[in-house]
């Protein structure tokens, strides 16, 4: 155990991962927010990650209250929050008892001590102390009495209960944290000045403790090193800091914007979908209709009924919400209208994991539904891309006069990273198909020749009054048909349809290398991992190993099969147990198909991934 | 909602579809009675929407010369919703039955009625499943026998009116599935309500539930055996119009005009903007006379009232007009 005074040195990193732990009401998002946004603004590229229980007011010490805020951050590209954390800092023998794993030998974490009660031990279930019975021997180990350190700093500031001063002790985490990296506090004093505006006392008592733990760090120089993560090359331009949900829910503001439509939004609350609701319901100023609805299926219903007439219409949810809202989005496709489903996956069967992340949906969103009802799939794969791809979805739906899944995951939902501000002005323009006045040529199946696409003729339109639903409808006119051959045509036709969009989207291209030895293939959430371990193998020697990641499902790009031929083994890692893989069996049967896969409701890890693809090389 | 300059007749809501209901179905009469109260309501057809569940009655729009989505079992309500939300110009009618929406639509139909929208909702009674062919529904009786309850129906039925005044009904109206005139009036005086209005229809089903009402809708018995209520009148039935309704202790009780010194003023008076729901309930459960008529009326906000004027305030204080102003904002930073 490292706890004697060492020499104090600069180092420089390309990157460090950082990971805030302690009990629910020991503000560890909060940290973790201001050290990302701070390190951001220093010109890092960052990524984070919460990660919280299910339960909202979990017993205090518990080892299942314990909540935890990890970011990454690079003077180089960082594209996952990380898998092995430098920097564990811990409030609690609870949350060090569960978050030891993630650190490896010779890292660093550092403990309040006065946490390290007699009662708060027995709670995290350990028999020894950990700082005394030689089980941290591997680990530099900070011991820092930051309960009573923090009351020595607040002793003398009016107006504060026992409650808010131990509460303020994350400050004096974060304070010392931002020694070590050479950070400045101003951003975070900028923040208390913000939020305690009309508390002048807790902005006095926060900004104390932050300095404190800032000069502890300095003068005792208890810690080995202060570390420097120079700034990271970034394409120029204006960033902030965003949460994928946000981005998912900025999207739609967006295509909403940009194709003159209103956005409406019907929504039944869910973890982990539930925070794009509450971003969109912020946007009244912009028009945005949302619809909080007594459940999953009224949702969907609300969001056809304003397809219908003629909203961008969208509804949010995970899988257990898709689950229900099957039958009404197969009469979204009957009746072919525009409409988008967020689906956020989350750890399933069943209830399964609702805060944990998986990519077990994947055929939920292909095939759920009863009879054949195709509809477009495409996916995200990083907490700002969700923005792309939910103004993407948008725009095939209104285009295509469809039905659109767009399935991101807990992790990149929750997950936030840098984003390169995107006007409206420079977004892809969004045609639709809306019909505004009657002309003899209209009938309501009449489709277009590229998309196949009806035409959106909505109520208030005079001459266009027509009737919509479930049944099986004459090619044409819309009306009831019970005639076998209309029905067998209407089926190919909503086929060819979906197919179709293969003509209006990008083709796929790999990176790393456009042939070889070894194509991973992943999709969606898994990007930065899989993309940061062919990264190290490169940089390793291997050159021959080449990435194709998919955003597009359903269809698949069109120069797929093109890509597959290049290379001679073809892994699919995907967090579920091979569905993609399933899928491209079934559209390329000549082609064999290795499997990753994990189901532990976690992210894969960096080096889980590359000492998988090392193994196929041999 | 802008008024229809044309003056429409019945025909021009008339689809080119066949209509397909079985002989001597009463849903006939509301389509027909439908089609009439359009043009009192003086809408124009390109502004009017149908939206339906499944089951017989949900076939409706089809045969509507408007717009009209045929939609899933249930969840008419839902996709209403959506399009009076989307367009509250639209002059909306929910077409649904009784399994429809107090079955499987049980839930949204509570809620819809809670909040507000302003929607019309036709309810086509017959305590049976039609299309799936003579199983019990939430309505049957107990002791009926169906397909699906050979020895009896054991569920104990709802009563329409009870559950929507109960989930907050503004506007509930009752008819019988014989009096296409009432109906008529009842439609426009439901269209010309702004929130949700809910009128049940007791329909006959000639197949599978032959004759339920006609103890109290059979013309020969319909004056004696119902009551149909106007607002502000005195509760007055019988084919002599001698027969009232007088509350005694908590209890409504059938007078006789003339009878134990029972004169015309004695009669309660009709009253169905009262907001306290008692006598509604109450005039809802009264097996003889049945209430018909429209049995309560409560203005209130509907939903799109209360949202504009949210919208309003938020747009009116807010700094962002346009998606830029938002993404620019707050913590941003610049890369060189």
């Amino acid at each position: 155990m490292i706890t004697a005074k060492t020499n104090h040195q600069d180092e420089s990193l390309e990157n460090v991962v950082i990971r805030f732990v302690g009990d629910s009401g020991d503000g560890m998002q909060l940290t973790g927010t201001q050290f990302s946004d701070t390190s951001a603004m220093f010109g890092n590229d960052i990524a984070t990650f919460p990660n919280y229980p299910s339960e909202i007011r979990a017993p205090q010490g518990s080892l299942y209250g314990v909540s935890g805020f990890q970011v990454h951050f690079g003077s180089v590209e960082v594209n996952t929050p990380g898998d092995n954390v430098d920097l564990l800092v811990t409030m609690n023998p609870a949350a060090l008892k569960t978050n030891l794993h993630a650190v490896k030998p010779g890292h660093t974490i550092i403990v309040d001590t006065d946490s390290f009660t007699k009662k708060n031990l027995e709670k995290a279930l350990y028999v020894t102390n950990p700082l005394e019975d030689g089980s941290l021997e591997n680990y530099r180990v900070i011991e820092v009495a930051m309960t009573s350190l923090t009351k020595e700093a607040l002793k003398n500031v009016e107006g504060l209960d026992n409650k808010s001063i131990t509460r303020s002790k994350n400050m004096f985490a974060l304070g010392m944290v931002y020694w070590m990296y050479d950070r400045s506090m101003e951003h975070t004093i900028e923040f208390f000045n913000k939020k305690f505006k009309n508390k002048p006392h807790l902005i006095k008592a926060n900004t104390k403790v932050l300095n404190a733990g800032y000069n502890y760090a300095n003068t005792l120089e208890l810690i080995p090193s202060a570390y420097k993560v120079s700034p990271a090359k970034m394409s120029p331009g204006m960033y902030r800091i965003i949460m994928g949900n946000t981005a998912t829910a900025w999207g739609f503001l967006a295509a909403a914007e940009k194709s003159g439509l209103e956005l409406f939004l019907g929504s039944y609350p869910i973890t982990p979908a539930t925070d794009i609701l509450h971003e969109i319901v912020k946007h009244k100023h912009f028009g945005v209709k949302a619809f909080q609805a007594e459940d999953e299926i009224a949702g969907i219903a609300s969001a056809i009924g304003a397809a219908f007439a003629g909203d961008l219409a969208i509804t949010t949810t995970s899988g257990p919400g898709l689950a229900l809202k099957g039958e009404a989005l197969g009469l979204a496709m009957m009746i072919e209208l525009p409409l988008v489903v967020v689906d956020v996956q989350r750890g399933g069967p069943s209830t399964g994991l609702p805060t944990k992340t998986e990519q077990s949906d994947l055929l939920q969103a292909m095939y759920g539904r009863n009879g054949e009802s195709p509809v477009i799939v495409i996916a995200a794969s990083t907490p700002a891309n969700c923005f792309d791809y939910a103004y993407e979805a948008s725009k095939l739906a209104l285009e295509h006069m469809t039905p659109v899944i767009l399935l991101t995951d807990g992790y990149i939902a929750n997950g936030s990273a840098p984003w390169k501000i995107r006007s409206v002005e420079e977004m892809p323009d969004i045609k639709n198909n809306l019909l505004k006045e009657y002309n003899d040529d209209w009938q309501p199946y009449k489709r277009d020749e590229d998309t196949l696409a009806r035409k959106w003729a909505v109520p208030g339109t005079p001459g266009l009054e027509h009737r919509v639903g479930g049944l099986e409808k004459d090619g044409l006119t819309g009306n009831v048909s019970y005639v076998p051959e209309n029905h067998e045509e209407m089926t190919q036709v909503r086929e060819e349809k979906v197919q179709r969009v293969q003509n209006f989207i990008p083709d796929l291209k790999t990176k790393f290398a456009d042939s070889g030895d070894l194509l991973v293939v992943g999709w969606g959430g898994t990007y930065g991992t899989i993309y940061s371990a062919i990264k190290q193998l490169k940089q390793d020697g291997y050159t021959n190993v080449g990435l194709a990641h998919f955003n597009y499902i359903n269809p698949l790009p069109k120069n797929t099969e093109e890509i597959f031929k290049k290379f001679d083994k073809i892994i699919v890692c995907e967090l579920n147990n091979g569905q993609f893989a399933k899928v491209l069996r079934m559209n390329f049967n000549n082609i064999e198909f290795l499997q990753h896969n994990k189901i532990q409701g976690l992210p894969f890890g960096k080096t889980e991934l590359m000492d998988k693809f090392k193994n196929l090389l041999k | 909602m802008e008024t229809a300059e044309k003056k429409y007749t019945f025909k021009d809501f008339a689809s080119n579809q066949e209509v397909r209901w079985c002989p001597g179905c009463d849903d006939y009469v509301v389509l027909r009675s439908m089609q009439k109260a359009l043009p009192e309501m003086g809408v124009k057809k390109e502004d009017v929407v149908f939206i339906s569940g499944i089951g017989c009655s949900s076939r409706f729009p089809y045969y509507m010369e408007t717009y009209g989505i045929h939609g899933i079992h249930g969840r008419a309500p839902g996709i209403a919703s959506g399009v009076k939300l989307a367009n509250p110009d639209l002059s909306v009618w929910v077409m649904t039955g009784d399994g429809d929406a107090m079955a499987i639509g049980g839930n949204h139909f509570i809620h819809v009625l809670r909040r507000n929208i302003d929607l019309n909702i036709v309810l086509f009674n017959n305590e049976i499943y039609g299309l799936t062919k003579g199983q019990f529904s939430p309505t049957s009786l107990v002791g009926q026998k169906t397909k699906s309850s050979p020895y009896g129906n054991v569920q104990p039925p709802f009563l329409p009116g009870e559950l929507a005044i109960g989930s907050q009904a503004r506007f509930f109206a009752r008819i019988g599935g014989n009096t296409p005139k009432d109906m008529s009036k009842i439609f426009v005086e439901a269209h010309n309500f702004k929130g949700t209005s809910l009128v049940e229809v007791l329909q006959n089903c000639v197949i599978f539930n032959d004759g339920c009402y006609t103890h109290v809708t059979d013309k020969s018995v319909k004056d004696d055996k119902q009551i149909y209520l106007e607002h502000g009148k005195p509760m007055i039935f019988g084919k002599n119009r001698d027969k009232g309704l007088v509350l005694n202790g908590l209890k409504l009780e059938v007078v006789t005009i003339g009878e134990n010194g029972i004169t015309k003023d004695n009669l309660l008076v009709h009253n169905a903007e009262e907001k306290d729901p008692t006598m509604h309930q109450m005039l809802v459960r009264l097996t003889y006379p049945l209430a018909t008529g429209v049995i309560r009326r409560v203005s209130d906000l509907t939903l799109e009232e209360r949202l504009e004027d949210l919208t309003n305030h938020v747009k009116a204080n807010s700094k962002f007009k346009k998606t830029d102003d938002l993404f620019f904002s707050g913590e941003t930073y610049m890369v060189k």
